[in-house]
């Protein structure tokens, strides 16, 4: 799977009332073809963690089929941790209500 | 029970896998996972169709677990280990399942299926056919269940564990931040409850943290140990988590799950709310 800067890296949001709801999301991937660029296959084994802005863990979930996951959480400062076979990475972000905080992590 | 009696590792899965006697069972909020693979063996609950009543919030009713167990070929003198995903939460929920209704030999895979996979163990997409039994479980033991009227009685008497998090301790998030915001129709937490997130429990494989240092997380944040405690979450199942945690492994007499939880006690009328730190 490519991915290019115009396309939503996490799942469809479709149904999903974003002013209501401050969404994180995205799509973890392998680095790919040595460019530096995450471009390679989704990573589907493996867990994302969201870490409050004390880092205390307040969801996870599976990475999906596509390697992507969401989470609905409150507006602020928030740390998307990805956990799989062999590696570990952190990610900071700020939630807002009204646009989804979608993420491409290489891995 | 004890960490010995409660709790099996991955690598003691892995050699009892052809154990006759040992009957796995994934359990979780979403059995698609399930039905893409799992471990070698293993059954599948869904804590919703196959552990809620279906028709009156409660708990599986006594007939229909025999049931279950019976369909998934349980028998009374099987060990059956539970996992799950979501760091074992619908696993230890299930655990306490079987706890009320008196099943002898029940465990549960430290680190669940997170550590399963992130040990990069195998898994198989094969369904297990074991013969069906006739499971017969013991009454309701309902002295590790709380109900509402005993936590609003409890308030400022009993230790009251929040597992969530402290967003929705605070009263900022309804809901765990990967579901939908709904639930109790208002946020906040039951007032005196000290908010120790079930997390603090777990390593980040999903694996439960030593004993003496399970100890001194609950004694730090205000649990006295000389006192019975009610732990509560959103709908029972990080607080079977963190009930698992002081009933079975740190072996505390007294503790009550109370899996009416926030989507319960958030919703009653003029119950008293604490909402902020």
């Amino acid at each position: 799977m490519k991915t290019c800067g115009a396309t939503l890296a996490g799942a469809d949001l479709s149904g999903i009332d974003l002013n209501k709801q401050s969404v994180i999301q995205g799509v973890v991937l392998a680095e790919g073809s040595g460019d530096g660029v995450p471009n390679g296959t989704p990573i589907t084994t493996g867990y994302a963690r969201l870490l409050d802005k004390d880092g205390e863990f307040t969801a996870e979930v599976p990475l999906n089929g596509q390697g992507q996951f969401r989470f609905f959480a409150a507006p602020g400062k928030w740390t998307v941790r990805i956990l799989a076979p062999g590696a570990t990475t952190d990610r900071e972000v700020l939630a807002v209500v009204g646009t989804a905080v979608d993420l491409t992590i290489p891995l | 029970m004890s960490r010995a009696t409660a709790l099996v590792t991955a690598d003691w899965v892995q050699e009892n896998l052809s154990n006759p006697k040992v009957v796995l069972v994934e359990v979780d909020e979403d059995t698609s996972l399930y039905e893409k693979n799992h471990i070698e063996g293993a059954s599948t609950f869904h804590w919703r169709n196959d552990l809620q009543d279906g028709v009156i919030r409660d708990i599986v009713s006594k007939d229909k677990f025999e049931l279950l167990l019976s369909k998934h070929g349980i028998s009374n003198d099987s060990t059956v280990v539970l996992y799950g995903g979501n760091n074992n939460w619908f696993a230890t929920y299930a655990y306490w399942y079987f706890k009320v209704y008196g099943h002898a030999d029940v465990r549960i895979l430290d680190g669940g299926r997170k550590k399963w996979e992130l040990d990069g163990r195998a898994l198989t997409s094969a369904t297990p056919n074991r013969t069906a039994t006739r499971y017969v479980a013991k009454e309701r033991d309902l002295s590790i269940r709380a109900f509402r009227d005993e936590v609003i009685n409890s308030i400022g008497v009993k230790n009251i564990v929040d597992v969530r998090s402290p967003a929705e301790f605070k009263g900022e998030l309804l809901a765990p931040a990967h579901l939908p915001q709904e639930g109790g129709q208002i946020a906040g937490h039951i007032p005196t409850a000290k908010n120790i997130p079930w997390s603090q429990a777990a390593n980040d494989d999903g694996t439960f943290k030593a004993d003496a240092d399970l100890r001194s997380l609950y004694a730090n944040a205000g649990v006295d140990y000389a006192k019975e405690t009610i732990a509560y979450c959103r709908i029972g199942e990080r607080s079977a988590f963190s009930w698992f945690v002081l009933h079975e492994l740190l072996e505390l007499g007294n503790v009550k799950n109370y899996d009416g939880s926030w989507t319960e006690y958030g919703s009653l009328v003029g119950a008293p709310v604490e909402i902020g730190a």
